[in-house]
């Protein structure tokens, strides 16, 4: 059978939405000071109302009557698309904000593009989500500078967070067969193209942040095409848990 | 003097006009205001983690949505009054050492577990419901800053309200162990809603001072009572029972009576001994201390920078 595409390229889209938003609402309650927490919240909820917008619309393209529930819920793990970067846990403060920073980035760039997908219901979610981004980046850029160059120790949390993630990163621009598909279709964002946006970007925030960007460029990969790292299936334990124990029920 | 000026603030309560943040006001008047206003203000932050932990297990993207976006409204009602306790002169800082160390109380409903979904519903139908009979009370209140977020909170509350009335709608509606689940959740909850509104009249320390300074309008038995009146008819809508056989209506007095709370239970939990008060105030205080170097490092980056812009000036000049 051959794969269908445009479904996988949507569910990578509405994946990296849906489980970034359920990891930034771990937060919730939990934040370092009141307003940070409402803040990293509104995240989630940007996040969470994209996940939806996005698997809508894959539910309709994969054409089996299946709702937006449905997709977010009741997949094997395998058929998941987002990146391994999103299913990172939010260790601590530093962590989250880094992984926010270079997933912001890229999805900035990523939607900047896609508001000129040939596909109209694609490039009018892309233009909406948009928004909600570019907020989303002008906050994790502020904290990686604010805490880059804040104290020795918070300095020294941002470049572990940093170090570590950084393996992460590359995987955003590995093209996947749906990517290749879409992109010669005019349906998906060139990723190549914002491969040098990104990397500016990167440089002057993490300057700015006196952080130091790590050698080497090797990346994990593979959740685009399905395979996920261990974390991933405890994330679905819970997010699948009362769909899985009640099944077809409503709620 | 004082006599005076203490003479002139209760003629003031008395015609109705507002207190602000700037007005002379009694030294007593002030703390007990701060001690509820931080209370308050407590019990919206501790509130956040019962519901806080079914986020990431809720059973629809439209009802996880609905659920974050309700625990950040509590977060937003925290720091309201939070703001609203510093117009007294309170420091943040200090509020939430409180408790932190244990000396300042908070909701003790928030120190029952949230174990099913049902109890997304039940908090927002009884808790929240509970809680508007205080608010609505609230936004009276005769020191404007508080009576002002009352308004604010009272509206978003009764939406809250309403969502999670509609949660056990849907449960009710829905397949057997869902309405088992729901019934289930209601059992658990009725009694400790009851609680809330605090000891009978007659054993009310606060009450009378907080009455006569228009702090609070109406006792915690009257308010119960509206409580009571309010929710039964809720109840049968959803066709689950409540826990109580001695509840029926009174046609004498117009009123639905009710059982005797356990106030052994009740005073139990207020000193720390609800299944989750130790859970609550660890959760609280990780946070807390986990968060300290980053608002370490907001504050001295801030401080960099204004030095820097400082340093620039003073080039150009």
């Amino acid at each position: 059978m051959q794969p269908n595409h445009k479904l996988n390229y949507l569910l990578q889209l509405g994946d990296n939405a849906l489980i970034l938003g359920q990891r930034l609402s771990e937060w919730c309650g939990h934040g370092p000071v009141l307003e940070q927490d409402i803040a990293i919240t509104n995240m989630a909820l940007d996040l969470l109302g994209q996940a939806r917008n996005w698997l809508d619309f894959a539910a309709q393209t994969e054409g089996k009557n299946r709702t937006e529930d449905d997709i977010a819920f009741l997949r094997n793990e395998w058929e998941y698309r987002n990146v391994l970067l999103v299913e990172y846990p939010n260790k601590d403060w530093a962590f989250t904000i880094v992984r926010q920073f270079l997933f912001d980035a890229f999805n900035y760039y990523l939607h900047k593009e896609l508001t000129e997908s040939k596909d109209e219901q694609i490039a009018a979610i892309a233009a909406k989500s948009l928004k909600e981004i570019t907020y989303h980046l002008r906050f994790s850029s502020e904290w990686v500078i604010r805490l880059g160059d804040g104290t020795d120790i918070s300095h020294e949390k941002m470049q572990t967070a940093l170090n570590e993630l950084w393996r992460y990163k590359g995987e955003l621009f590995k093209l996947s067969p749906s990517d290749k598909a879409m992109i010669s279709e005019e349906i998906g964002a060139d990723l190549n193209k914002i491969k040098s946006l990104y990397d500016q970007k990167l440089k002057v925030i993490f300057e700015e942040a006196t952080l130091t960007i790590p050698d080497g460029n090797w990346s994990q990969s593979g959740g685009k095409i399905g395979k996920h790292s261990e974390h991933m299936g405890h994330i679905l334990s819970e997010l699948q848990f009362m769909q899985r124990a009640f099944p077809a029920m409503e709620w | 003097m004082i006599e005076k000026l203490e003479q002139q603030f209760q003629a003031k309560i008395d015609a109705e006009v507002k207190i602000e943040p700037k007005d002379w006001m009694p030294e007593k008047y002030r703390k007990t205001l701060i001690r509820q206003i931080s209370q308050h203000a407590h019990s919206e932050v501790v509130g956040m983690l019962p519901e806080g932990n079914w986020i990431t297990r809720a059973p629809s993207l439209r009802r996880k949505i609905a659920l974050v976006a309700k625990v950040q409204d509590e977060a937003g009602h925290g720091l309201y009054l939070y703001s609203a306790a510093e117009t007294l002169g309170a420091e943040r800082d200090d509020l939430l050492d409180q408790l932190h160390t244990g000396k300042a109380k908070y909701s003790s409903i928030f120190n029952y577990p949230a174990t099913t979904w049902a109890d997304m519903g039940a908090i927002g139908w009884l808790v929240d419901g509970a809680a508007i009979m205080n608010q609505v009370m609230l936004t009276r209140a005769s020191y404007g800053p508080y009576a002002r977020a009352m308004v604010r909170i009272c509206k978003e509350e009764s939406f809250h309200q309403r969502q999670g009335y509609e949660i056990l709608l849907t449960l009710c509606r829905g397949t057997e162990i869902q309405k088992q689940m729901a019934q289930d959740s209601l059992n658990r909850w009725w009694w400790p809603s009851l609680m809330m509104f605090g000891p009978n009249d007659a054993e009310s320390t606060h009450s009378a001072q907080s009455m006569a300074w228009k702090i609070k309008r109406k006792s915690n038995d009257e308010l119960r009572q509206a409580f009571v009146d309010a929710t039964v008819p809720q109840a049968k809508i959803l066709g689950i029972t409540i826990p109580d056989p001695d509840l029926k209506w009174n046609e004498e007095r117009g009123h639905y009576d009710f059982g005797e709370i356990d106030w052994a239970e009740f005073w139990n939990v207020v000193k720390g001994n609800g299944p989750c008060n130790r859970q609550r105030i660890e959760d609280r205080k990780k946070a807390y201390e986990k968060g300290a170097w980053v608002r370490d490092a907001a504050v001295a980056y801030a401080e960099k920078r204004e030095q820097r812009k400082a340093a620039s000036k003073a080039k150009v000049a």
